[in-house]
């Protein structure tokens, strides 16, 4: 076809993968990498030319105090989701295809869901005059209810809930490449179950647990409406403290957080893709992956 | 190992990690039926007035509706550019590509905050606060990198074969296209529309800064909602939520299983 074309059809035709780009780049180049560079230059400007912004944000310890706050919450998340995930996606590694299937269905299902009606969920049970409450007082255990919510430990269990699945997959996509043969091998030649798991089975699954960890902390580095709304000031992450910055007009101190978090998130980005390879991100993405 | 797997501990840990991604997602709906006038639970009674109240106030309908148009304008957007950023990664890659693949990818791995708080300062200079195709916008963006991996792998499974089996028995382009791209393509498309729609009618973060007054979508208004109160007028709104995501979720599983029937039959006969 390209043989009978003219030559300005050829150079067309040349052309057309750029031109089929154009309004993807076009897209991100004018409203995300634009506006982010901006935010970067900003961060550097407002109000007045130099690192003042950064010297601020490193120096104040209530700060760091919400820089480390936000690292912890993220790491206690990670812990969470991978105890509950780990056992979860090794039962599901060994079942048949067809009921692994149907169960990573349900695993999935929170993906769906409105991250505003989970929140309402958990304001629900763990409120002050909330479900779990109500029950506990009704059995005569305690008098008062217990805090549940607007504190850390709401904050995690929110974030855990919406990380899990992400976990779980995770771990699952290596646990059924692992060889079925070599535990059967470990038992055969006499090995305890403890032995098998601890020294074939952990270490041949330890991939999928990094890369999971890896991909939860991350993730939750970025949390603002979970913190927002199930947590108390106590609980300011990097994110929640960017909005209220911004909302107050603070332009300066806000966009240099902004981009400290960024440079965190994008540091254990490329870390994940060097490890791991950035498509195994999107592998699970999605009902057709 | 399998014969001494504690595995009746296994399957009640197991049940209890379900019951904890579950119990939240269901508790929602006891609530919205309630006769009492607070949250109370169990409920003292069966009535639909939290229905009422989400039907009858205008605030809640409008935001349901404009989300809904906002949803609809994301899909149409970031699937058409998803798919010919698709059509161009694995038919026509070319030097470099690989390079603008991962800079299309970026807005996933930016927190959402930091996007929005970029975005708002641009929107500001361009007066977008606030206006309907700044909120669009704005979401396509978030949009995007999902419909092109969905595109991507749609684009991938389909085998050159057919098309050129297809012109050699002298149809042209366009109807190849028609006739042998697009319904293999199908589902697919479908997936990466229901993506795009999730992907916009759940964002809450972009639309608390640029949305304005105007742009109160239904996840800001029930942001602002759980801020200030808790009635059971927002677990019907959860409710209604819920028998929506059930739905997209079906959907999207029917049309996972129906692809894989078909590659599976396809694998057979190759």
């Amino acid at each position: 076809m390209r043989d009978e074309a003219g030559p300005g059809y050829g150079r067309l035709i040349q052309l057309l993968p750029l031109i089929l780009l154009a309004p993807g780049l076009a897209l991100v180049l004018l409203l995300f990498l634009y506006p982010l560079l901006r935010l970067i230059v900003e961060s550097f400007l407002d109000p007045t030319p130099g690192f003042a912004n950064y010297v601020t944000v490193l120096t104040d310890p209530t700060l760091w105090q919400i820089i480390e706050t936000t690292l912890i919450i993220s790491a206690q998340c990670t812990i969470a989701t991978l105890v509950l995930a780990y056992p979860v996606s090794y039962l599901l590694s060994r079942l048949p295809r067809p009921r692994a299937n149907l169960l990573m269905m349900f695993v999935l299902l929170p993906f769906w869901t409105s991250l505003l009606v989970r929140m309402y969920a958990w304001m629900v049970l763990l409120g002050r005059h909330g479900i779990i409450n109500e029950a506990v007082i009704g059995m005569g255990l305690t008098a008062t209810p217990y805090p549940l919510l607007y504190n850390r430990f709401a904050v995690i269990v929110g974030m855990s809930h919406f990380l899990l699945p992400f976990m779980v997959l995770s771990l699952y996509s290596t646990m059924i490449a692992i060889d079925r043969s070599l535990i059967e091998a470990a038992s055969s030649m006499g090995s305890s179950f403890r032995q098998t798991f601890w020294r074939i089975y952990l270490p041949l699954s330890l991939p999928g647990v990094y890369s999971g960890c890896l991909l939860v902390f991350i993730l939750g580095m970025g949390f603002y409406i979970t913190p927002a709304l199930l947590g108390s000031p106590r609980e300011t992450t990097i994110s929640v403290y960017i909005q209220q910055q911004i909302q107050q007009l603070n332009w300066g101190e806000g966009t240099a957080m902004a981009v400290i978090l960024v440079a965190i998130v994008i540091a254990l980005f490329a870390s994940y893709d060097r490890l791991f390879g950035f498509d195994r991100l999107f592998r699970n993405v999605g009902p057709q992956s | 190992m399998r014969r001494r797997l504690p595995n009746a501990l296994l399957w009640i840990y197991a049940g209890a990690v379900f019951a904890f991604l579950f119990v939240p997602l269901l508790i929602v709906v006891p609530v919205s039926f309630s006769a009492g006038m607070y949250l109370q639970f169990p409920p003292p009674g069966f009535s639909l007035q939290w229905y009422q109240d989400y039907f009858g106030d205008p605030q809640w309908i409008d935001a349901t509706i404009l989300s809904v148009e906002i949803a609809l304008c994301v899909v149409l957007l970031a699937v058409g550019i998803g798919s010919l950023a698709a059509f161009v990664i694995v038919r026509r890659p070319f030097p470099g590509i690989g390079f603008i693949r991962m800079v299309l990818m970026t807005p996933l791995i930016v927190p959402s905050v930091v996007v929005a708080v970029a975005v708002y300062s641009v929107y500001v200079s361009f007066h977008l606060i606030g206006s309907f195709i700044g909120i669009v916008l704005a979401h396509t963006i978030g949009a995007l990198p999902f419909t092109i991996v969905l595109m991507v792998a749609g684009f991938q499974r389909i085998d050159r074969r057919l098309e050129e089996a297809s012109y050699t028995m002298g149809a042209g382009a366009a109807s190849t296209f028609r006739r042998v791209t697009l319904p293999i393509l199908r589902p697919s498309l479908f997936a990466a529309a229901i993506f795009a729609f999730i992907a916009s009618w759940d964002e809450v973060i972009m639309v608390i800064f640029i949305g304005g007054g105007a742009g109160t979508t239904l996840p800001l208004r029930m942001f602002n909602y759980l801020r200030t109160e808790i009635n059971p007028t927002i677990a019907a709104v959860s409710t209604l939520l819920l028998a929506f995501a059930v739905v997209a979720f079906a959907t999207a599983e029917w049309l996972r299983v129906r692809g894989e029937a078909r590659r599976a039959g396809k694998g057979g006969a190759a």
